[in-house]
C-alpha cells in the first residue's frame, strides 16, 4: 500500500481519517474540558450593519449546502437505482440547488468577511481563528461554485457518481478509495483538500456552535425553566417536574 | 398549590438620593472585566429622561416581555419558539452597544508620561472595544443624570404616555426622580422563556434567576427578550450574563452588594411565599390594569395555616416559613400596599418593587396655600404627575398610587402629631384605611430602616441537598474549568490567554 505513496494517497487516502478523528476526539474533549468556550460568538451586539443581511444569506446558502452534500454523497448508489433517478437527473438537481445556496453563502460570506476585516470593532475583536476560518469558507465556498464550470461539461453523471463512490467508500473502511479521485480535475481535488481541512480544524474555531443548533427549544415544554437542588423531586409536584434538571 | 419561596426586593424612591453607590460597588464586584465594561447589573437612572439603554421602556420598539395574543395566549413579544429559532441568524430586536454607550477609558498614562508642551497634558478618552481615539463621547452610563440634555429628549419618556407633557418642559412645573435598576428575577421571565440553549434557570428555592454559563451559546435572544434590557451580551466571552441577585451573599444570608451599600437605606430585602400553579394565569390576565392585582394574587400569606402546611409540604424549610412572616417586602406590598412592580404591563410578574416618592407640592408658593384634601395634602398636586408614576408602577392605573402616596403622607402627618404635638391622631389612620399601630409599624420598617428590618433573608439550605463529606478539598466558585485557579495560559479551543494580574510578593 506505501509503495505508490503520493500526495493523493495522503489527501483522500489518509487525511479523512484524520480529520474525522480530529473532529470526533476534538470536538468531544472540547465539550468536556473547555464549555464556557463553547458559543457562537455573534458579533451582533458591536455592529448589526451588514450582519443581519450578510448571517442570514450565509447561514441559509450554506445549510443547505451542507445538508446537499451529506444527502448527496452518502446516499447510496443502489438507493438511486431502486427509486429510478437518473445520475443526470440527480446531477442536474445538485448543480442548480447546490449553486444557488452557494451564490447566496457567497453572497453572505463575502459581506460578513468584508465586515470582519473592515469593522474597526470587529477586527479588533476578532481572533485569529475567527478570520482563518471564515476565510477559508469562503474560499471553499468560491471553488465549490466554479467546480460548476467543470461539472456542466460531463453532466451525465458518472463524476457524481465516482465522489459518491469514494466518499461512501472511505466511511466504510474501503483503504483503496483514494485511487477513484486522482485523475479528476484540480479543482475538485482542490474543494475536497479544503472541505478536510476545515472538518480538520471544526473543534478548534466557532464552527462547534453548529452542533448546539437549538432544534430541542422547539418542543421544550412550556416556556420557563427551573432548576431545583433537590435529590428526589416532591411527590406532589406536577406539571414543570419534567423541565427540571439538576443545579449541578 | 405548588409553594415556592423567593428572594424578592423593594426600592423605597421616596428615599433615593440618586448617589449611584450601588452601581458602583455593584461594578466594582460584578462587571469591571473586559466585555462587560459597558454592563451595568445596577444602574440609577434620572427620570424623566430615556434611560440606559436608550428607549428601554417602550417595547414597541424593542418587542421585549410578553404580549397576550388574540387568541388569548401568552407569548414573548418577540415571538413564538418557532419565530425566535428564525431570528437566531440575526435577531432584529437586539440593541446595538451604541444604544448602550460604546465604553471608554481615559488615556491617564498621558498625564504622566508626556514630553514638556506648551500645553497641559490631558487624559484623552478611547475606545474599550477597539483602543482608538474617541474624538467625543456622545453617550454614557448615566447620559441625563438629573436631567441632562433638553426637553425635548427626555420628552419621549414612555411614562408621558397620556399625560399633557408640555408643561413640565417649563422651568417652574419640572419634576424629577430617580430609578435605581436591576435585574427584577421574575416570576415570568421572559429571558428564561427566551433561551433556545435553555442555560437561563429560575432557582427553585429562592427564586433567582442565573445564566448557566456553560450552557450559553450565545444565541442573544434573551436580551431582546428581558423587557428590562437587564440581560447583557458579553462581547469578549460571547456569553450573556446578568446580576445575579449576588446569589453567594444570598446564600449565607447576607443582602446583596447594591443594597448593603446604599447609603439612603432605600433597599428591602425578603421572602415572599407565592403559588407557582397561578402564575401562568397571573401573567395572561385580560388587560394590563389587572396584572398588578393579579400578582398580588400569586402572593401566599405566610400566616395563614393552610399555607404553612402547603409549605412544609413543598420542602420550603422552617426559617424560611420564619423569615416570609417577618418580610418587608410582604409588609409593604401586601399589608401596606405601598410598593409596587415595576412596567407589570410587560407580564413578567417582576419581583423587584418600588415604593413611588414623594415629591413637593406644585404650585403651593404661588398660590399661597398648600391644596388639602382634609387635613392632608391632596397627591394630585404633587409635583411628579401621579400619572406618570402610574404608568411605571400600575400599567396607568392611578388609584394604587393615590393610595400608596396617601398613606406615606398620612404616616408624616401621623407621626408629626406625635412626635411635635403630642397626640396620637387615629383618625388620619383611619382616612388612609391604616391603624395608629400600622403606621408606627410603617414608620419604622420605612423610615427607620434599621439594618434588621430591611434585610430579613434566611440563609439557604445546602446541607440538606448536598453531601459537605464530598466537598471536602472542593475549589469553591471556579471560572467554570473545573478546579483551575483561574490563570489559564491559554487552551487550543480559543479560551482566555491572560492570567489575572495578581500582586508580586515585595
Amino acid at each position: 500500500m506505501f509503495s505508490d505513496f503520493s500526495l493523493d494517497f495522503i489527501i483522500f487516502g489518509i487525511m479523512p481519517y484524520v480529520a474525522l478523528t480530529v473532529l470526533v476526539v476534538g470536538t468531544i474533549a472540547r465539550y468536556e474540558r473547555d464549555p464556557y468556550t463553547w458559543k457562537s460568538s455573534s458579533s451582533q451586539l458591536l455592529r448589526r450593519k451588514q450582519l443581519i443581511m450578510g448571517s442570514v444569506l450565509f447561514h441559509v446558502g450554506i445549510l443547505t449546502v451542507f445538508f446537499g452534500h451529506l444527502a448527496g454523497l452518502f446516499t447510496p448508489v443502489w438507493v438511486l437505482d431502486a427509486l429510478g433517478i437518473p445520475y443526470a437527473l440527480k446531477q442536474w438537481l445538485a448543480v442548480l440547488v447546490g449553486g444557488t445556496a452557494g451564490i447566496f453563502a457567497l453572497i453572505g460570506a463575502t459581506m460578513l468577511l468584508h465586515r470582519r476585516l473592515t469593522d474597526p470593532r470587529i477586527r479588533a475583536t476578532s481572533s485569529f481563528a475567527d478570520i482563518g476560518i471564515l476565510s477559508l469558507i469562503w474560499l471553499q465556498l468560491l471553488i465549490g461554485l466554479l467546480t460548476i464550470t467543470q461539472t456542466l461539461q460531463h453532466m451525465d453523471g458518472a463524476e457524481m457518481v465516482r465522489f459518491m463512490t469514494w466518499s461512501q467508500s472511505v466511511v466504510t473502511w474501503n483503504l483503496n478509495a483514494w485511487a477513484m479521485v486522482v485523475d479528476v480535475h484540480w479543482l475538485y481535488k482542490l474543494h475536497i483538500f479544503l472541505g478536510l481541512l476545515i472538518t480538520l480544524l471544526f473543534p478548534f474555531t466557532r464552527l462547534v456552535h453548529m452542533i448546539s443548533a437549538p432544534i430541542r427549544y422547539l418542543w421544550r415544554p412550556g416556556y420557563q425553566v427551573v432548576r431545583s437542588r433537590r435529590q428526589v423531586p416532591l411527590s406532589s409536584a406536577k406539571a414543570d417536574v419534567s423541565a427540571n434538571t439538576p443545579a449541578e | 398549590m405548588r409553594v415556592r419561596a423567593q428572594i424578592g426586593m423593594v426600592l423605597n424612591l421616596d428615599k433615593c438620593i440618586g448617589c449611584h453607590t450601588c452601581s458602583v460597588t455593584c461594578k466594582n464586584v460584578w462587571t469591571s472585566r473586559d466585555g462587560v465594561e459597558y454592563a451595568w447589573f445596577n444602574n440609577v437612572e434620572t427620570k424623566p429622561g430615556l434611560g440606559y439603554p436608550t428607549d428601554w421602556e417602550n417595547q414597541d420598539r424593542w418587542n421585549g416581555g410578553w404580549i397576550r395574543t388574540k387568541a388569548g395566549r401568552l407569548e414573548p413579544k418577540q415571538g413564538a419558539k418557532w419565530r425566535i429559532l428564525s431570528n437566531i441568524f440575526g435577531n432584529p430586536d437586539l440593541p446595538e452597544i451604541d444604544d448602550y454607550y460604546e465604553p471608554f477609558d481615559f488615556d491617564y498614562d498621558h498625564l504622566k508620561s508626556a514630553p514638556e508642551m506648551k500645553a497641559f497634558p490631558t487624559a484623552r478618552p478611547f475606545s474599550k472595544i477597539t483602543g482608538e481615539r474617541i474624538e467625543k463621547i456622545e453617550k454614557g452610563p448615566n447620559w441625563e443624570e438629573i436631567l441632562g440634555g433638553e426637553f425635548s429628549k427626555r420628552a419621549e419618556d414612555y411614562n408621558f404616555e397620556g399625560i399633557q407633557k408640555e408643561i413640565y418642559g417649563e422651568y417652574e412645573n419640572t419634576f424629577m426622580m430617580y430609578l435605581p435598576r436591576l435585574c427584577e428575577h421574575c416570576l415570568n421571565p421572559t429571558c428564561a422563556a427566551s433561551c433556545p440553549s435553555g442555560a437561563i434557570y429560575k432557582r427553585e428555592e429562592d427564586g433567582i434567576v442565573l445564566i448557566d454559563q456553560e450552557k450559553c451559546r450565545g444565541w442573544r435572544m434573551c436580551v431582546s427578550g428581558c423587557p428590562y434590557k437587564k440581560v447583557y451580551y458579553n462581547w469578549e466571552s460571547g456569553k450573556s450574563e446578568k446580576c445575579t441577585l449576588c446569589y453567594p451573599r444570598i446564600e449565607s444570608g447576607n443582602p446583596t452588594v447594591c443594597s448593603e451599600t446604599c447609603v439612603g437605606r432605600i433597599r428591602y430585602l425578603g421572602v415572599m411565599l407565592y403559588d407557582a400553579d397561578k402564575i401562568e394565569a397571573a401573567a395572561n390576565a385580560p388587560e394590563t390594569t389587572d396584572l398588578y392585582d393579579a400578582q398580588l394574587g400569586v402572593f401566599l400569606d405566610p400566616g395563614d395555616p393552610d399555607v404553612i402546611r402547603a409549605a412544609r409540604a413543598d420542602g420550603i424549610p422552617e426559617d424560611w416559613i420564619k423569615g416570609a412572616q417577618e418580610s418587608p417586602i410582604w409588609k409593604m406590598a401586601m399589608d401596606w400596599k405601598v410598593a409596587f412592580p415595576l412596567h407589570p404591563e410587560y407580564r413578567t410578574l417582576p419581583m423587584v418593587w418600588y415604593i413611588p416618592p414623594l415629591s413637593p407640592i406644585q404650585n403651593a408658593a404661588e398660590a399661597g396655600k398648600i391644596g388639602t384634601d382634609g387635613d392632608m395634602p391632596d397627591v394630585q398636586s404633587l409635583r411628579i404627575p401621579v400619572k406618570y408614576l402610574a404608568n411605571m408602577l400600575t400599567a396607568g392605573d392611578e388609584a394604587p398610587v393615590v393610595t400608596a402616596l396617601e398613606r406615606m403622607l398620612a404616616m408624616r402627618a401621623y407621626m408629626r402629631a406625635k412626635t411635635v404635638g403630642g397626640v396620637l391622631d387615629e383618625s388620619i389612620a383611619e382616612h388612609v384605611g391604616l391603624s395608629g399601630a400600622m403606621i408606627e409599624d410603617m414608620y419604622k420598617i420605612m423610615a427607620l430602616a434599621d439594618y434588621e428590618d430591611r434585610f430579613v433573608i434566611p440563609t439557604t439550605h445546602r446541607e440538606q441537598v448536598e453531601e459537605a463529606y464530598d466537598l471536602r478539598g472542593g475549589c469553591g466558585f471556579t471560572d467554570t474549568n473545573g478546579c483551575s485557579p483561574g490563570i489559564s495560559k491559554g487552551s487550543l479551543f480559543g479560551g482566555k490567554k491572560k492570567p489575572l494580574k495578581m500582586p508580586e510578593a515585595m
